[in-house]
């Protein structure tokens, strides 16, 4: 088997990585690939947590780079899927308890046995995103349609050109239909004119997203998430699938169903 | 009529984070591809100097890609 890389990256921190990580592990997961997910914000744990999987937690990336584990002690199979595994962040550390060839070495190692390494980048264009990108056979990078966002993106887009990762595409995530039309809001159009790189997914803006990462499910598990359908087109699209943007459009309730909806509450 | 006449010439927010953006890009990028850019304006003015008498602020210097031919464009008007 020889495995791909995939790093997830966005320059601006909060813009959805990780959530983006944890929805595309899964997913391609549950469309029966082999996945692991490496959570690179050493220091600032997080993808375990949105997947769920804190809990079992014993050995870290930092444990199998410094080998005081070995590789298998530390992947952490997840609870819905036998396709998925994760290799958390230590706490207790910071980024410079790794260093890129030693990434580089581990993501060899379980392209092996895997058919996607995800690796979830840290926000910013230090030494924890030069870790993640220099292994990388893939990059997806993710913005909103927010100005520092769009901005910080550009730099990363610049800096992955200059070390001539070829294989780059983006997602914007988080656009609000309502604002957009209101002209509050960049559209996916706007943005794709500013950074132009190949587009690969667009998220609609979710506020059940909170409540997932409250309980550790990922959108892609919740069958009428917008936001996880949105995240299974890209899993096809990662897959080789041409599928059509969705049209994010405003909510469209009538003046009945508002009514209904007001004695429901 | 009159309010409409000034809401068509007033842009909205995301047209202006789009035009902001592609001026903060535009400089931005030039950047981070020739960074040595500002010591080289830096140098210029002060071999030009020596010869001739040049306002500083008004030395331009750009460094545009043309398809496949990329031009260093070095502006200095004397006084």
């Amino acid at each position: 088997m020889a495995g791909k890389v995939l790093t997830i990256t966005s320059g601006k921190g909060g813009v959805g990585k990780s959530t983006t990580s944890a929805n595309l592990a899964l997913g391609l997961a549950l469309s029966g690939k082999k996945v692991v997910a490496i959570d690179l914000d050493i220091g600032l744990r997080n993808l375990d947590m949105i997947l769920g999987l804190e809990n079992r937690i014993v050995y870290d990336v930092v444990n199998i780079v410094e080998k005081t584990c070995k590789l298998n002690q530390a992947l952490i199979k997840d609870k819905r899927t036998e396709n998925l595994f994760l290799i958390a962040a230590a706490q207790t550390r910071d980024k410079s308890a790794v260093t890129s060839e030693q990434i580089k070495e581990l993501a060899e190692e379980l392209k092996k046995d895997y058919d996607y390494i995800i690796l979830d980048s840290p926000a910013g264009i230090e030494g924890g995103f030069k870790n993640a990108m220099e292994p990388a056979d893939e990059v997806i990078i993710v913005t909103t349609p927010e100005i520092s966002a769009v901005r910080d993106a550009d730099r990363v887009i610049g800096i992955l050109e200059a070390n001539s990762k070829t294989e780059t595409n983006l997602i914007i995530n988080r656009i609000d239909p309502t604002l957009v039309k209101r002209g509050d809001m960049m559209s996916k159009d706007d943005v794709l004119q500013v950074l132009s790189i190949p587009l690969i997914g667009i998220i609609p803006e979710d506020k059940n997203i909170v409540s997932y990462t409250n309980i550790g499910e990922p959108s892609i598990l919740h069958k009428d998430s917008k936001s996880g359908m949105a995240y299974k087109n890209i899993i096809q699209r990662l897959l080789g699938k041409n599928v059509e943007f969705m049209e994010i459009t405003e909510d469209k309730k009538g003046f009945f169903q508002n009514l209904v909806s007001l004695f429901k509450e | 009529m009159f309010f409409d006449f000034f809401k068509k010439n007033k842009k909205t927010s995301a047209e202006q984070a789009k035009e902001r953006l592609r001026i903060i890009l535009a400089h931005e990028r030039a950047e981070n591809k020739a960074p040595f850019l500002d010591d080289l304006r830096k140098d210029i003015i002060e071999v030009i100097a020596k010869y001739i008498d040049i306002d500083p602020k008004s030395i331009n210097i750009n460094l545009q890609k043309d398809q496949s031919i990329e031009v260093l464009e070095i502006n200095i008007p004397i006084k």
